[in-house]
Formats: structure tokens, C-alpha cells, sequence
């Protein structure tokens, strides 16, 4: 029992990014509304940026800066700089993902008046039904 | 004085690596300052050109096995970014180019049919950073690196389907569902990479290679492997996850269309191969069980499902839409046989699949030109009115099916020797069964153009729009005829990833 409480503990910060990237992904497969599954994407991208952030992270660390030269720094720990940096190009990588897709947001809202999964559908079924009945027309005549 | 010319010149060749990637990336923003339609496509097309030109010189340079590396900003490995080119990528990155350039002759005289002119720069803008985006993702050998491009190239890919909304408004929420998978593919692929770096520390492929074979058997390894087969599988529309491709390829405008479809899907089918042989160890059991139990199946099941689906579809754009999910059925069936020769079979069907599906696709761009439409009955009688365009479908067609003499018949007829190699009978007859039904859906088209009556008669296109189709129609059967560039180069290309 105490070892199960110890291994939840010990691995604390990848719960958290376990459920954080499930419920963003739940959230983008469930929701129809599409600026809802824009968030749910946000969520499950940030959860990854959490993840990253903490396998670069040493108890005890410091910033990666070189102090002082004289001094003897091989015994200072700091924390992986690689893995935050990485996650740098990731978020301008999400932020470029989010802002293209609330774009395509704004261009099927005027397209369509709506915004809601379900909806467009229908509408689309619509149009291929009025475009099959036009077409039944035109080879009966 | 001379010597120094020769200098010169042998310096641009060990930067070659470097400038097929950013000679499309420079040209990019140029293309947005002039902001002239005609220009945009001039700059473009040579842009295109000397893609080409340095992609030959790059497959000339390494055919013979060798392998030419380039360190970013001189930094070495494993601290640098390095991209390394071999007989594997070095097909890849002249496949990208030659459809590249193919491409953009025919949006010259078809892209104002389906796009506003003030929006041509950008569209062609938006071109080049997507093939920017795809070469980098061959190219390089640092696996964030690889992320970074799929994400431009993807990004850019969002934004050309969305342009078919001039004609089809459901081309948006085609990009945006597209968005949401790709996206979501690219960060499983992340999380994939954030594995592999927890267990090894390092982002060069060579290097993880090493590191990890010390580790031995690595659950986290592992994990980072599952979670990138997911994302590149979302990338490549490998069979459950291939829901948005149907939409996104039928509703984008024909000239994007045929662009990914020769390519997109190709470059990550890439990257899962250069992942496995290159990354992890192919040897490895949980590698193999994985190919064997999971890929394989999905594979024969997107080769017979998808095919069944196209014989019903209507648009034929979807229609070669479904077709090529399954041709990607064959392409990782050839992959998960594991076997020099499935591998190879596999790169050779990239690269013939890519010529053909960008023939029909580019043919049927031809017809809409005339027809603005591509449900099958408006294409009724077509081949009398337009014989050169429908002479050049029929091509690409036949070479879909793998009918002897074009290059579809090379690849699948690899791929069956390499499943009866290693046994596998039934698949063996199931590949068989699914060209089968290719038989049925392309028949039906011919049957269309040239067995039946039409009511309305069309000229046929002009010279400069036949002249990229018939490009790629003889490319179609040259590859049948002549096959030292693309089996040898794979024969080449598998024994380095087998080394």
C-alpha cells in the first residue's frame, strides 16, 4: 500500500500529464463545437509541453548559467536547458495550430452561420441532396 | 585562380544538403514582397527547377552507396543538427522535386480556374513552404528537426486545402479536420521523441541508434516507439486513422490535390521507415511483433476496404481518394514483411504510386477545367473531345491497376514476390484481389469517357496544361520500361537501412 502511495507520488508530474493529455483529447473527440475542440487541442499540446519541461527538470537545480569560471562548477547541478528549449519551438509550433485553426474557425462561420459539428453536417448533407435531385431532374427531362 | 574556381564549386557541393531545403524556404517571403501573379509562378517554377537540379546531383552523389552528411552551422553531431543523405532519402527528395515542378507548370494555366488572382502569391507562397517543409523532413537526421519541418510542411498543407472553398465550401471544414488530426498526430509523434530523449539523451538518429542498443530492452523506448507509429499513422492515413484524407483530397484545389497526393503521404511512410531501421532496431522483437501483429493487418484491410469503397464513389476525386488509401495499404504491407525486398518494394511503390496518382489526379484536373465538375457523368463521352487528356488518365489508370509495361506493375509485382519470399500466401492472393477492384473502378471511368454518349461536346485544353499530364503519363511508363532508377537505387537504399 505504502509503495503503490510512494510510486503515485513519486511519479506526480507525469499523473498530472497523463490526465491532463486525456481530458484535452477526450475534450477534442467529444465536443462538436469547434472552438471547444480548438481548446481541448490547446489542453492536450500543453500537456506535452509539461511533460517536457519535467524531464529536464533536476531536484535541487539551477539555471543552466555559468556563474563564476574561477569557481569550481562541476559540482553545481542544474537543470537540462535542451528538452525547455525544445518546447519553445513546440509552442510557437501550437500557437501557429491554434491561430490557423480559430482562421478556418471564422471562414466556415461566415460560410456557414455556425459553428457546431452537427450542424455543418447537415448543411452539407443538404447540398448533396439538392445537387442529387437536380441531377435526377435533368436526365428525366 | 582556376584552382580556386574548382574550390568553389566543390564547396557548393557539400552544401548541398542544405540548399535543396532552403532554396524553396528563401523564396517564400520574396514571393509575398513582389506580390505579382506572374511573377510568383516564374520565381516558384525556378525555385521548383533548382530543387530538381540539386536533388539530381544530390541521387548522382549517393547512388553508389556512399552517404553525404552536412552539419548546421558546423556544429557536430550529436550537439548539431545534421542532415544526412543516403540512397533512401536521396529517391525521396528528387520524387518531391520532379512533382514539384511537374505541378506548378500545370497551375500556370489551371490555378486561376479555381482561385481568385489577387490570392495567387500567397497560394504559391503557401506551396513553397509546404515543399520546403517536406524536403526538410527527409533530409535531416535530427528527429525534433523532423517535427519541425512535418509541422511546416502540414501548417502550409492546412492553409492550400482551405483554398478550395472558392469552389466548395466544404474544403474548410475538410482543412479543419485535417488540422485537428494532423495536429494531434504530430504531438504523439513529440511525445514519441520526448520518450526516446528520456532514455537516451540525445536527438541524432545515429546516436539514439547506439545509445539505445546499450540500454537493451527499454520499456520507455518502446513506449516513445508506440506513440510515434501512432502519429506518423495518423500523418501517412494508415487505415483506422485515415479519416481525413478522403475530404481533405477531394474538396482541395486539383493543383494541392495532386501535390500531397504524391507526396504528403509518402514522406511520412518515410519517416516511419527511416524510424525503424534507423532509429530503433529492426531486429528487435517488439519491433517486429508490432509490424507483424498490427501494421500488416491494417495494411491488407485499407488494401481491400478502401478499394471496395472507391467502386461506389461518385466524385472521382474521392474516388481516387479511397484508391489511395489502399495503394498506402500496399505501401506498408511491403514495410511490415520486414525483408530487404518487401523494403524495397515498398520505396520503389512510393515513388511509381507517386507518378501515377499525380496523372490522374492532374488529368482529372484537365477535364474539370472544361467540365467543372468531376462526378462521373459529366466526363460521359469525354474521350472523343478530348482524346489526349483521356489517352493520358487511361495510362495512369493501367498503372494504377499494375497492368506489364507501366510502372504500377514493377512495384506491385515486387511486392508479391517479397510476400510469397516470406511466405504469405493468402496475402499474396489478396493483393491480387485488391488490383482486381482497381480493374472495376478505373473500367468503370474508361467505360464512361470512351463507351458512352454525350450530350455536350468540349474543346480539348490547351498545350501548356497537356503538356505536365503527359509529363507525368510518360513518366508512368517510362518507370515501367526502364527500371535502374528506381529498383536499383532501392536495392541500394535497403541494404544501408538492413546494414
Amino acid at each position: 500500500m505504502n509503495s503503490g502511495l510512494n510510486f503515485i507520488y513519486g511519479h506526480l508530474p507525469y499523473w498530472l500529464f497523463i490526465i491532463l493529455m486525456l481530458s484535452g483529447l477526450f475534450i477534442v473527440v467529444s465536443r462538436g463545437n469547434l472552438i471547444k475542440k480548438i481548446v481541448g487541442l490547446n489542453i492536450f499540446q500543453t500537456s506535452v509541453f509539461m511533460f517536457y519541461i519535467s524531464i529536464g527538470k533536476m531536484k535541487g537545480g539551477t539555471a543552466p548559467i555559468l556563474l563564476d569560471k574561477s569557481a569550481n562548477n562541476s559540482a553545481v547541478i542544474y537543470s537540462n536547458p535542451l528538452p525547455h528549449v525544445l518546447i519553445l519551438t513546440a509552442i510557437v509550433v501550437g500557437i501557429a495550430t491554434t491561430a490557423l485553426g480559430l482562421a478556418l474557425i471564422i471562414k466556415i462561420r461566415e460560410e456557414y452561420e455556425t459553428v457546431e459539428e452537427d450542424d455543418i453536417q447537415k448543411l452539407d448533407q443538404n447540398d448533396l441532396e439538392k445537387y442529387n435531385k437536380k441531377n435526377v431532374m435533368e436526365t428525366n427531362s | 585562380m582556376a584552382s580556386e574556381i574548382k574550390q568553389g564549386a566543390l564547396e557548393l557541393v557539400n552544401h548541398l544538403p542544405i540548399l535543396q531545403v532552403i532554396t524553396p524556404m528563401l523564396i517564400a517571403p520574396i514571393l509575398v514582397v513582389f506580390n505579382n501573379k506572374t511573377l510568383s509562378w516564374l520565381l516558384s517554377f525556378v525555385g521548383a527547377l533548382a530543387c530538381l537540379f540539386i536533388s539530381i546531383l544530390l541521387i548522382q552523389a549517393v547512388s553508389d552507396g556512399s552517404i553525404l552528411t552536412y552539419y548546421l552551422g558546423g556544429w557536430a553531431p550529436p550537439i548539431g543538427i545534421e542532415y544526412r543523405i543516403d540512397a533512401a532519402n536521396a529517391i525521396l527528395l528528387l520524387l518531391i522535386s520532379i512533382i514539384s515542378a511537374i505541378v506548378l507548370i500545370f497551375s500556370y494555366s489551371s490555378l486561376h480556374a479555381e482561385i481568385p488572382e489577387e490570392k495567387h502569391t500567397l497560394f504559391y507562397s503557401c506551396f513553397l513552404l509546404c515543399l520546403t517543409g517536406l524536403l526538410g523532413v527527409v533530409a535531416t537526421a535530427d528527429i525534433f528537426n523532423v517535427f519541425v519541418f512535418l509541422e511546416i510542411s502540414s501548417l502550409s498543407t492546412y492553409v492550400l486545402v482551405a483554398q478550395g472553398a472558392y469552389l466548395d465550401r466544404r474544403a474548410l471544414s475538410a482543412s479543419f479536420n485535417y488540422l485537428i488530426m494532423g495536429t494531434i498526430g504530430a504531438t504523439f509523434f513529440v511525445i514519441g521523441i520526448g520518450y526516446i530523449y528520456m532514455a537516451t539523451g540525445s536527438l541524432n538518429m545515429m546516436d539514439i541508434a547506439e545509445r539505445a542498443s546499450q540500454l537493451g530492452d527499454n520499456r520507455t523506448i518502446q513506449a516513445g516507439f508506440a506513440f510515434i507509429v501512432v502519429g506518423m499513422g495518423l500523418k501517412l492515413a494508415m487505415v483506422p486513422l485515415h479519416v481525413w484524407l478522403p475530404n481533405a483530397y477531394t474538396f482541395a484545389p486539383t493543383v494541392v490535390t495532386c501535390f500531397l497526393a504524391a507526396t504528403a503521404t509518402k514522406v511520412a511512410l518515410y519517416v516511419l521507415i527511416r524510424f525503424v531501421f534507423s532509429v530503433f532496431n529492426y531486429e528487435d522483437s517488439f519491433v517486429n511483433e508490432l509490424f507483424f501483429l498490427l501494421l500488416m493487418p491494417l495494411a491488407v484491410i485499407a488494401m481491400i476496404a478502401a478499394s471496395v469503397i472507391a467502386i461506389f464513389k461518385q466524385n472521382l476525386k474521392k474516388l481516387l481518394a479511397y484508391s489511395s488509401l489502399a495503394q498506402i495499404g500496399y505501401m506498408l504491407l511491403g514495410l511490415s514483411l520486414m525483408s530487404q525486398k518487401g523494403l524495397a518494394s515498398s520505396l520503389v511503390h512510393m515513388v511509381n504510386h507517386g507518378f501515377t496518382k499525380a496523372a490522374l489526379f492532374m488529368s482529372l484536373g484537365a477535364f474539370m477545367l472544361n467540365t467543372k465538375n468531376v462526378y462521373i457523368k459529366s466526363l460521359r463521352g469525354l474521350g472523343k473531345s478530348m482524346p489526349f487528356t483521356s489517352a493520358a488518365f487511361l495510362i495512369g489508370g493501367l498503372s494504377l491497376i499494375g497492368v506489364p509495361g507501366t510502372a504500377g506493375f514493377i512495384s506491385k509485382w515486387l511486392l508479391l514476390e517479397a510476400a510469397l519470399e516470406t511466405g504469405y500466401w493468402l496475402v499474396a492472393i489478396l493483393i491480387i484481389v485488391s488490383s482486381l477492384f482497381a480493374v472495376i473502378y478505373i473500367w468503370k471511368i474508361v467505360e464512361v469517357l470512351y463507351f458512352s454518349e454525350s450530350s455536350e461536346s468540349y474543346d480539348e485544353v490547351s498545350v501548356l496544361t497537356l503538356m505536365p499530364v503527359w509529363i507525368l503519363a510518360l513518366f508512368c511508363i517510362f518507370l515501367g520500361i526502364n527500371t535502374s532508377l528506381t529498383v536499383d537505387v532501392a536495392n541500394m537504399a535497403t541494404e544501408i537501412l538492413f546494414k
